[in-house]
């Protein structure tokens, strides 16, 4: 690992640490409760609002907290569903080839000529807004890139000798995905799913911010910013800490997915 | 009757417009014990009959024809489970790239015992105790270490030779060595030469060695074909076809073999 990678990793696991310790100390506890109203508090930051209180007199940072939580389940479980299926999918198609692959890989092209929140806005249209039908939404529009990341990689490994061998040895085709196929895409895995936790944060955020993600009042980042954004000469704090939120997560696990690149 | 028998191997390949024949009407015997050498420039088709005869050919994009008969079974018109179980009784095989033929994750030592693994019901320590055997056996020193280490810890002919034993840990009776020693240096082309010598006069295993150099091939084999443009140049024993080669490319390429100025 060269210097400049060193330095994009221990930068990388500081932002995401930060990250990390909000979502752990969202999950347990709060200092406020992030949906009580008080219209009595002062909005400014204070000791007691270390971030202040949004127009409804809500305390920012308690909702920040939550809000990492909130826009990380969606992050995670989207991602893990474009990773699983994108596995799947990738896996068949590079392996088998022939008619798998050009139905797999169709069907694949026809998904990823639509853009990601266009396709998330269809299925929430269609199904009702929701963290559920969210997750769903955009975890179908996060497959075909996992999909093809996949596919060129088994493609590469599936006609070196090592495979070509153990194929002789007479192992069948599960064994030889399992087996010996499934551990050489580690590294090419987890940078992808660095990247692709960074877009589905994106996603979600934006997704929020249009209003199509998780459900009033509960707090999410991306909500937060279109809520603060009526207010934001007269109180644009509200707006400054969700944003530097996003930030901070999407720098952090791109830096480490830069870190972790080959090469 | 012969172990192997390959009678009118043809593979053509119709990705294109026009039919492309990689292999043409070769035909060959060979016994058990045997030791038969294919030369032949890059293209000629040599690595292509390895291939078939192992039953390494993807099935559906190329056409083959004629007979691979191995022990009585045609082997290009079994089923995928039957020719497996032969491959991994049976047949083995060598590569040429040391460096690609030994996954990068795995130990070495698991990797030797996989068609054990698939093959047989052994328990660990049992294939423990064969694999380190068969390390010991292809010469490898500290035959333990070995066996714990990464590929990327050894060297290309240690790497061959961990290769060789892998394949022999079932006891084949037919090993394909495709080019086996082309990417390593001189003097270990010389022991692995010598190895497969050992091999074969120790358990009998046949070995189809597969080379562009005309003279290791004259140093292992006792029989030799010459290949060109996928057609069968010539084929006989090695000291005829060196002593009187009656083709014109076969007497090209003996001439082409660099001679020492001493004469050796």
């Amino acid at each position: 690992m060269t210097g400049n990678n060193k330095v994009k990793l221990i930068i990388g696991l500081v932002l995401t640490g930060i990250v990390f310790l909000m979502l752990l100390f969202g999950i347990f506890y709060t200092p406020y409760d992030p949906m009580a109203m008080d219209a009595s508090v002062s909005k400014s930051i204070s000791l007691k609002h270390i971030m202040g209180c949004d127009q409804f007199g809500r305390d920012v940072f308690s909702r920040v907290l939550v809000g990492v939580k909130e826009t990380m389940i969606v992050a995670g479980a989207v991602v893990l569903i474009g990773v699983f299926f994108g596995t799947v999918v990738g896996t068949l198609t590079g392996y088998f080839g022939g008619w798998i692959d050009e139905i797999l890989m169709r069907l694949n092209d026809a998904v990823l000529a639509f853009p990601s929140v266009l396709l998330a806005l269809l299925v929430i249209g269609l199904y009702g807004g929701g963290r559920n039908t969210l997750i769903l939404a955009l975890g179908i529009a996060f497959i075909p890139s996992f999909a093809r990341i996949i596919r060129s990689e088994v493609l590469k490994i599936k006609n070196l000798d090592y495979i070509q061998s153990v194929r002789l040895f007479g192992a069948g085709h599960l064994r030889i995905i399992v087996v010996h196929i499934l551990p050489n895409l580690k590294t090419v895995m987890l940078s992808s799913i660095l990247i692709g936790f960074n877009n589905a944060v994106l996603a979600e955020a934006g997704m929020s911010y249009l209003g199509m993600g998780v459900a009033p009042p509960n707090p999410s980042l991306g909500r937060m910013l279109s809520e603060a954004q009526a207010y934001i000469f007269t109180n644009p704090m509200t707006a400054v800490f969700p944003g530097i939120t996003i930030v901070i997560m999407i720098l952090g696990f791109s830096l480490l997915s830069a870190a972790t690149e080959k090469g | 009757m012969s172990m192997l028998k390959v009678e009118d191997l043809c593979i053509k390949v119709h990705d294109r417009k026009t039919t492309d024949t990689l292999v043409q009407d070769v035909d060959f015997e060979m016994n058990k014990g045997d030791i038969m050498g294919i030369v032949g420039e890059s293209g000629s088709g040599k690595t292509m009959t390895a291939l078939a005869i192992a039953g390494l050919l993807s099935r559906h994009d190329m056409e083959k024809s004629g007979h691979i008969i191995f022990e009585g079974i045609n082997l290009l018109d079994i089923k995928r489970n039957v020719l497996r179980k032969i491959q991994g009784n049976e047949i083995s095989m060598v590569f040429q790239e040391p460096l690609n033929s030994l996954n990068p994750l795995k130990k070495v030592g698991w990797q030797v015992e996989e068609s054990l693994r698939i093959h047989t019901s052994m328990d660990k320590n049992e294939m423990r105790d064969r694999a380190i055997e068969a390390l010991r056996d292809v010469e490898l020193q500290n035959p333990e270490a070995v066996y714990e280490s990464y590929p990327h810890e050894l060297s290309g002919g240690m790497r061959q030779r961990a290769m060789i034993a892998a394949a022999m840990i079932i006891q084949p009776k037919l090993l394909i060595c495709d080019e086996p020693t082309t990417a390593l240096d001189v003097t270990i082309q010389a022991q692995i030469v010598e190895l497969l010598k050992r091999i074969n006069r120790e358990r009998q295993t046949a070995i189809l060695f597969i080379s562009h150099d005309l003279s290791l091939v004259n140093t292992l084999c006792e029989r030799v074909i010459v290949m060109q443009h996928g057609l069968v140049k010539e084929s006989g024993l090695c000291d005829d076809i060196f002593n009187n080669p009656q083709d014109e490319y076969t007497k090209k390429l003996i001439a082409a073999i660099p001679k020492s100025p001493f004469g050796i």
